[in-house]
């Protein structure tokens, strides 16, 4: 490993090869520091950028962050006071529906897409996904409420968890397939010569080996959806009241964000500041969740 | 059967199966079968759902499809009322902000994701990795309020000016500083893409065995060169995929773009100060009113032609990847 | 390495994952099967707790208030009103996805002919009134500038692209103009605004009326385009010498600058509640089905800038019981719900629109008999 932790003692097992010509080597070692200083000052600034945006979020919403904003339903606009209780549990309640459909649909078509993708109905399929990654949320948005919302004569949460369901599956799969096949082909050897069937090799050796990725995909994914507005206003629509039945509209967070900004009073703006600092606070949660879980399945590898 | 697909060659299948009959191992359960079709099933779903979204988006744009047929290609005016409707301006616009945004995102966030991986100590690399997720988790309404709100302002006053005077003789920064336009909307995307490269890449890079690096650095190679000979060609299709869904993202990238491009079409120049128009930004602009009728078709349409651009640069990232990975063994 | 993973992760952890993945589906499976927050109905009220409505972004403010307030009293029904823009409204309308769609556009021929459930009910709901919006540092907040119809057209033409161009010096002469260049800022996103304010150059322009139209999107010969009131608002905050439109709530609750605009009798007025309730109040060939246009009508205080907006509903509601809580809402908001317009600088209803609105929601039939029972 290059990490810092191993450089002194690889360092003296270098040094018997750059004696040999050192003049050259001196280069080669200069270039080699410039190209991590390099390196380190791009994501050092990153960083530092991140968190001036964080930054400007809390600035601009933390003030109007209180008890009432989590546990009132939102007033008129123009009115001060209210908060997003509706829309954090229309959130919840859409995001996780979402994810339980989206996340195993894409998951196993990654896993198809892995292990038998090089017949024709793969690269139709792989294809297909991809060019549903680049597409705008709306037309997915679309799309649910010629099949979902139309017939119903209603819009609903539940509607609104398929058009994200649908946008988490090019995600899901696309990270899935290139996980699995990072995962060394030794491994699959090994397990072979122990006399597990694919199926066994799949679950228990591939799967957990890439289990980092996955949840990485999944974050990514889940983060994604959390914060898409565009389908979600053809869908679940919004509301201003507390509704935790999926069949029947329901807010969700970057729905009242996007309300908020419509407002022409500074009150909302700031509401809006502060409600992503929630769905923010949201996201970063079940991020330190999948963490966690990962750290105590794991040990040693985060 | 799972393994006839990894890529090492018809000796090993041939070698497999003989170990397989000589040893009774591996035989065909009913469990494989069945997990087979379950994931052959989910991908039969997902060609369900991804063909009837296509085809749900191709009927309702047929109207203006048939209508104008090329002309909607080269069309400059978004004009209902004239019941004249065409998109070259925002496929111009569409490809310019996302390949620039692409090219200026994938050595930094790249570097950043190296970085992260390879020379980072693990306290800081906990926190920096916890740092771009969150990234990744400010919508893109918020991000687009801080860019029109502040950052194209600045532009505006202070990040064009400067351009225009240091690099003015380039064509890509001349006329008069909007603050609004291709420039920023590039810088938008540009942020909005980095924690997909980061996170994926430093995935990717850390999939890489350890084995690869310690070979070379046995050999007396610097960090540069480790990286370079032996950790980037065994993650470059990983990164190459990464850039894909980056791209992906700065293409259909509806409204944090819409609240910075400017929304006009400008006369043709190179410069990146004119405002401009996206695909995804007419769909953003004139979704909400367009009436039922050809209006609504023509919007949809710029949904259709976004489809196909990203179908074609899939197509062609594919070929490239398959160009640059040949002859060079998978991990 | 990996094998060791994986026991661990099956003899430890297993459970605590299980115990995760049973927490969720319980959460949504409750979800699913728990009944809505509605309020039980009383006597005399509809069986209906819950009315959705869809269209206009800029009834959004007022109608939110109003809601707010209807939920809290008579039979306590929840309206839930979605901002999804005009178009969208009559889309979602037309595919009877919601009870009623809000537009800032009367609906076309064309598009009422599309309708599958009858004949379709034109009801004004309030009326708005649009401010021309300038950054000028050289013009004192307390001073407007004068515009007139023509000379905006031209600007919005970029026929005129100074603002020291003799035709504006001419009409401020006590003004210090700069010689510097107008930034047309127009919305980029379809809106009712943008269709009372085309409608309105078209009226007095004849170049612009030929060149460009009247409608919610149209093919602008210049300018930057701003997502939503917010979007022009901000351009022009931050843009020396730019010019925009924007409803008249934003620019007063924004402390913009805005300027005053000649009406038909010659008139320089500034707008405001008064001038655009006199605009109102002066016009003339109002048609039976409530579908027409009030831009630049006669009358010295009027404020040239300014329309109508709509609630659409059927005249044949298929369900008696939404129909008529659907009616019960309609009459409360032409009547008790203007109070709260005048402090969101929306205009409250002349009384005659108001008579008119109630033929209106008595035409709704729910089967054999009117929704309204008042």
């Amino acid at each position: 490993m290059i990490k810092m932790k191993g450089r002194n003692t690889s360092k003296s097992m270098r040094m018997p090869f750059l004696q040999r010509d050192s003049g050259r080597a001196l280069i080669r070692r200069g270039f080699s520091v410039l190209f991590r200083c390099l390196c380190m000052i791009v994501a050092i600034s990153i960083t530092v950028f991140i968190l001036y945006l964080i930054l400007y979020v809390v600035h601009e919403g933390l003030p109007f962050l209180n008890l009432d904003f989590f546990t009132q339903p939102p007033t008129a606009l123009g009115d001060p006071g209210g908060g997003v209780v509706t829309a954090v549990i229309g959130s919840l309640l859409i995001v996780g529906t979402a994810t339980l459909i989206g996340a195993p649909l894409g998951l196993l078509t990654g896993i198809y897409l892995a292990e038998f993708g090089n017949g024709s109905l793969a690269m139709v399929i792989r294809f297909l996904v991809d060019s549903l990654a680049g597409l705008p949320t709306i037309i997915v948005g679309l799309f649910v409420w010629v099949l979902v919302v139309v017939p119903a004569h209603s819009f609903s949460g539940l509607a609104g968890a398929l058009a994200l369901a649908i946008i988490m599956i090019p995600l899901m799969t696309r990270t899935t397939e290139e996980v699995i096949r990072l995962v060394p082909t030794e491994l699959r050897h090994a397990s072979a010569a122990l006399g597990a069937t694919p199926t066994q090799t799949m679950l228990r050796v591939i799967l957990p080996a890439a289990r980092n990725g996955l949840l990485t995909g999944l974050f990514l994914a889940i983060a994604r959806v959390a914060g898409e507005t565009a389908p979600l206003l053809m869908t679940a629509i919004g509301s201003p009241f507390l509704n935790t039945n999926l069949a029947l509209p329901m807010d969700a967070l970057p729905l009242r964000i996007f309300t908020f900004t419509l407002s022409p009073y500074a009150y909302q703006i700031h509401q809006a500041y502060a409600g992503s600092l929630v769905l923010l606070g949201l996201v970063i949660l079940a991020s330190l969740l999948i963490r966690w879980v990962l750290r105590r399945t794991l040990p040693g590898q985060l | 059967m799972l393994l006839h697909s990894s890529r090492t060659g018809s000796k090993w299948q041939e070698l497999q199966s003989r170990l397989r009959k000589a040893y009774r191992l591996g035989r065909r359960y009913p469990g494989d079968s069945f997990f087979r079709g379950i994931v052959l099933l989910a991908g039969l779903a997902v060609l369900v759902i991804v063909g009837g979204l296509i085809l749900v988006l191709v009927s309702n744009s047929w109207p203006t499809i048939s209508t104008f047929g090329w002309r909607f290609l080269v069309n400059e005016a978004f004009d209902p009322i004239h019941q004249s409707y065409g998109v070259r301006p925002a496929i111009f616009g569409t490809v310019v902000t996302s390949t620039l945004a692409l090219a200026l995102a994938l050595p930094l966030g790249i570097g950043a994701a190296i970085y992260l991986a390879e020379f980072c100590p693990r306290q800081l690399q906990v926190v920096l990795t916890f740092l771009v997720d969150s990234l990744a988790a400010i919508p893109s309404v918020v991000l687009g309020l801080w860019g029109f709100l502040t950052f194209a302002p600045w532009l505006q006053q202070n990040g064009e000016p400067w351009l225009q005077q240091h690099l003015g003789w380039l064509p890509f920064f001349q006329g008069s500083p909007h603050g609004l336009g291709l420039l920023a909307a590039i810088c938008i995307l540009m942020v909005m893409i980095l924690p997909i490269l980061i996170s994926l890449g430093r995935e990717v890079l850390e999939t890489v065995p350890r084995e690869q690096r310690e070979a070379l650095l046995a050999l007396g190679a610097t960090d540069w060169e480790v990286i370079r000979h032996a950790v980037l060609p065994a993650a470059r299709s990983g990164l190459a995929g990464a850039a894909m869904l980056a791209l992906g993202r700065a293409l259909g990238e509806t409204i944090a773009v819409t609240l910075v491009i400017g929304n006009q079409a400008a006369p043709p120049s190179l410069s990146l100060f004119q405002t401009g128009y996206t695909l995804p930004s007419i769909i953003a602009n004139q979704f909400g009113e367009a009436t039922p009728g050809l209006f609504l078709s023509a919007v949809l349409e710029a949904g259709c032609l976004l489809l196909l651009i990203t179908l074609l640069t899939n197509i062609l990232a594919r070929l490239l990847i398959t160009r640059l990975t040949r002859g060079i063994p998978r991990t | 390495m990996e094998g060791s993973i994986g026991r661990a992760f099956r003899l430890k952890h297993r459970k605590i994952l299980w115990l995760f993945a049973l927490l969720l589906l319980s959460l949504v499976l409750e979800a699913c099967g728990s009944p809505s927050a509605g309020n039980q109905s009383s006597g005399t009220c509809p069986s209906v707790s819950m009315l959705t409505g869809a269209g206009s972004t800029f009834d959004f403010p007022l109608f939110s208030k109003m809601f707010t307030e209807y939920a809290k009293i008579g039979c306590h029904v929840q309206v839930n009103y979605q901002s999804v823009g005009s178009g969208a409204g009559k889309t979602q309308f037309l595919q009877q996805t919601v009870d009623f769609g809000a537009s800032d556009g009367p609906m076309t021929d064309e598009e009422m002919a599309k309708s599958q459930n009858g004949p379709i009910l034109h009801i004004p709901v309030t009326i708005g009134a649009e401010a021309i919006s300038y950054n000028l540092a050289s013009v004192p907040e307390a001073q407007h500038v004068r515009f007139t119809g023509p000379l905006l057209a031209d600007i919005y033409l970029g026929k005129i692209t100074y603002w020291d161009d003799p035709a504006l010096k001419q009409l401020n002469p006590d003004l210090s103009l700069p010689h510097q260049a107008i930034t047309v800022v127009h919305r980029s996103d379809g809106s009712g605004t943008t269709a009372i304010f085309t409608k309105y150059l078209a009226t007095v322009s004849e170049a612009w009326a030929n060149q460009v139209g009247a409608g919610s999107t149209v093919n602008w010969p210049v300018g930057v385009g701003g997502k939503g009131n917010e979007g022009v608002a901000a351009a022009v905050r931050t843009t020396a010498g730019a010019i925009g439109y924007n409803e008249l709530a934003y620019v007063l609750k924004n402390n913009m600058q805005y300027g005053m605009v000649q009406n038909r009798d010659g008139v320089f007025t500034l707008p405001s509640l008064e001038t655009a309730k006199a605009d109102a109040a002066n016009a003339t060939n109002i048609p039976a089905d409530l579908r027409f246009y009030i831009v630049n009508e006669p009358g010295k205080d009027s404020y040239p800038i300014t329309g109508y907006s709509w609630a659409l509903v059927y005249q044949n509601q298929r369900d008696p019981a939404r129909g008529e809580a659907l009616a019960n809402l309609l009459w409360w908001m032409v009547h008790d719900g203007q109070r709260y317009a005048p402090d969101l600088a929306y205009v409250p209803l002349p009384d005659a629109i108001v008579q008119r609105d109630e033929a209106q929601i008595r035409k709704m039939r729910c089967g054999d008999q009117g929704c309204y029972h008042g």
